[in-house]
């Protein structure tokens, strides 16, 4: 009695010391919440849309697929979006670089950061309809240009593909640039000062050293700035022309949901959303996987 | 333009100084390096060293002074146009780039002919032993052998001047000293005139040609290594080269530098390194190696033992003496903690300062 109870003890004790081993112990229990609520509010509605998407209102099973891919309404949009997304991604890094480089070096790091954040906490509504007044046809930006003269009538940059283009870069910029500033400052900055006192120039040291370490970041960059543009919606609609130029995908989808009430095509839509973002990011991240992906820095601390 | 391998005779470093605001950590140092010289800086941290280094690299800006290649100054080139080698104390390695390619680099900036790189790059591998290592990035290569691409990377320019920034300090005991004696040969194979960092007097002492012991900013003595370690100027570059124990007292008689220094009830004998008359307050330094434990007598200062260690040959401690002064001592034979012991001070060895 008292030898089996024992033993048993002995066997509890080593199943939670061999658990500890492999970093499982009570603190890992504390996922639970996390799982859960990544299983709510993520994976189910997922597998719920995906489901969805394949019982159409009417027709076969991929009806909805085989109407989105025959209305050049509907998968236009898709090339619409990119052709916003893409360059919006490609100019806020190729901005966020040069001012990361700069702002890498300077004393007053913080305050300066603070302020090119600031437009996060905004809201893009906000940044929408200060874009209205200031851009629209009798906005400031139109009226400063006429005043001097450069321009005889009001330059159109609202309602329309430029709108959304300022808006996104705007409300985009700050989260590109402060990640860009992170993978900037991560590397040593003695690695610079050795390629300098090795003769390489300015832009050699970019060329040769900054930027092959840095890819693999910009790479990163790159697809959380995209995601992000990609399923661009309120400023398409309030900064765009929803019904031409910037009717991105997350329009067709929202139509399809609440103005003809077929969630099934909704679905659908946002399913195809779902795989141009995955293509692309998996695209990226295989073009990242060809470059140095190692520490960055130069040796021992 | 660069600088590399055309022919000079010296290089100066004229009233060089740098302030960072209030903060002076560079003062008036003047200094002509020959061709072909080691000279190592030398100090405690803070004292301005790795400050020379880098403005010498133009990694930082002067604010005084300048600096010259024979007549040519080149305080005012931007790094990559003075054409000098660096190893930095990190060895800062491009981590993406394979050890040819790290050891390369400077020959390619330079736009030197492929073949001609690989030859060098080569013959540079060879020289810091590092055959067959080549294709390796710096992540896959111990801490001495990293370091031993950064001086091959510094050197395969043939650059008139290389500077080392404490290149030894990230690496453990025995690594150090082999690195050290593998400095000296590749420098002897070579020639390269070298500036070299370090706050390790031994390391200082081994490898120079000459040591420059800066201290605050300023330079408080050059020479040679021997003149250093026996003939000190000053009280804190005697401190720095191992003189670690100090008995203040008054001077009691002189015969031409020899100084008769009364401290307590003892009287010690020192080389004077300053202009001393009887009567001044003087202080008599001693290394440890030259202050031994022995029979009582008047030359003898009496101290209780504090700590006792072994050290194979012999015994090293440290004792107190009524003063409340510490000293360390050789001894022959183990004594007890707490004793009372008396301990000579080599007249030929002690060195005598102004208080």
């Amino acid at each position: 009695m008292t030898s089996a109870s024992s033993n048993s003890l002995d066997h509890r004790i080593s199943l939670r010391q061999r658990l500890a081993l492999r970093g499982i112990d009570g603190v890992t229990l504390l996922v639970l919440p996390a799982v859960l609520f990544l299983l709510a509010v993520f994976i189910y509605p997922f597998i719920y849309g995906l489901i969805l998407s394949f019982k159409p209102k009417e027709g076969g099973t991929f009806a909805n697929y085989r109407t989105f891919f025959s209305d050049p309404f509907l998968y236009d949009t898709i090339l619409t979006t990119l052709w916003l997304a893409v360059p919006v991604t490609i100019i806020s890094i190729a901005i966020a670089l040069p001012v990361a480089f700069r702002v890498r070096l300077m004393t007053h790091q913080r305050l300066l950061t603070t302020i090119l954040v600031l437009p996060v906490t905004l809201g893009t509504v906000l940044v929408a309809e200060g874009l209205l007044n200031y851009l629209g046809p009798q906005g400031w930006f139109s009226r400063t240009l006429m005043l001097l003269g450069m321009i005889d009538r009001p330059v159109k940059l609202t309602n329309n593909y430029w709108g959304v283009f300022s808006s996104l870069i705007i409300t985009g910029f700050p989260f590109t640039f402060l990640l860009t500033l992170s993978y900037v400052s991560g590397v040593d900055p003695a690695l610079e000062q050795a390629a300098a006192t090795h003769g390489a120039g300015s832009w050699q040291r970019f060329r040769h050293v900054m930027l092959p370490l840095l890819v693999p970041g910009l790479a990163i960059a790159f697809c959380l700035s995209f995601v992000q543009a990609f399923a661009v919606f309120p400023s398409a609609v309030l900064l765009g022309a929803p019904a031409g130029p910037t009717r991105v995908i997350s329009i067709a989808a929202y139509q399809a949901a609440f103005e003809q009430y077929d969630y099934s095509m909704a679905s659908a839509i946002a399913m195809i959303m779902a795989v141009v973002q995955l293509l692309i990011v998996v695209a990226v991240l295989g073009i990242r996987n060809m470059f140095y992906r190692g520490s960055t820095a130069g040796g021992k601390g | 333009m660069l600088l590399a391998s055309s022919p000079f005779h010296e290089i100066r470093l004229d009233r060089l100084s740098r302030a960072f605001g209030a903060h002076n950590a560079l003062k008036d140092v003047s200094l002509n390096i020959r061709k072909g010289e080691f000279i190592a800086l030398l100090g405690p941290s803070g004292c301005g060293k790795s400050t020379a280094l880098n403005c010498i690299a133009g990694l930082l800006s002067t604010t005084g002074g300048g600096i010259f290649i024979d007549d040519k100054r080149i305080d005012t080139l931007k790094p990559e146009d003075r054409g000098f080698g660096m190893v930095f104390q990190n060895y800062a390695l491009f981590p993406h780039m394979t050890v040819r390619q790290n050891i390369g680099f400077g020959l390619k900036m330079r736009k030197v002919a492929k073949a001609e790189i690989e030859k060098r790059v080569e013959e540079a591998l060879n020289l810091v032993r590092l055959q067959g290592q080549g294709h390796k990035l710096p992540g896959q290569l111990s801490g001495g052998q990293q370091q031993r691409v950064a001086i091959a990377r510094a050197i395969v320019i043939e650059p008139p001047l290389v500077l080392m920034d404490e290149p030894l300090s990230n690496l453990d005991a025995k690594l150090r000293l082999e690195m050290r004696a593998e400095i000296r040969r590749i420098h002897n194979q070579l020639g390269a005139t070298t500036v070299y960092v370090t706050h390790d007097q031994d390391e200082a002492l081994s490898l120079a040609d000459r040591v420059v012991v800066l201290r605050d900013g300023e330079i408080r003595q050059v020479g040679k290594p021997s003149d250093l370690y026996e003939r000190p100027d000053h009280l804190d570059v005697a401190e720095f080269m191992g003189y670690r124990n100090r008995l203040t007292g008054k001077v009691i008689a002189k015969d031409g530098d020899r100084m008769s220094v009364a401290v307590g009830n003892a009287t010690l004998t020192g080389t004077a390194r300053a202009s001393l008359k009887v009567g001044d307050t003087a202080v008599i330094a001693a290394r440890a190696d030259d202050v031994v434990a022995g029979t009582r007598s008047d030359q003898a200062v009496e101290a209780v033992v504090e700590t006792i260690e072994y050290r194979g040959r012999e015994f090293v401690g440290t004792a107190r003496t009524p003063q409340g002064l510490e000293l360390v001592f050789h001894a022959p034979q183990t004594a007890e903690l707490g004793s009372a012991i008396w301990l000579t001070i080599d007249p030929a060895r002690a060195l005598a300062f102004a208080a």
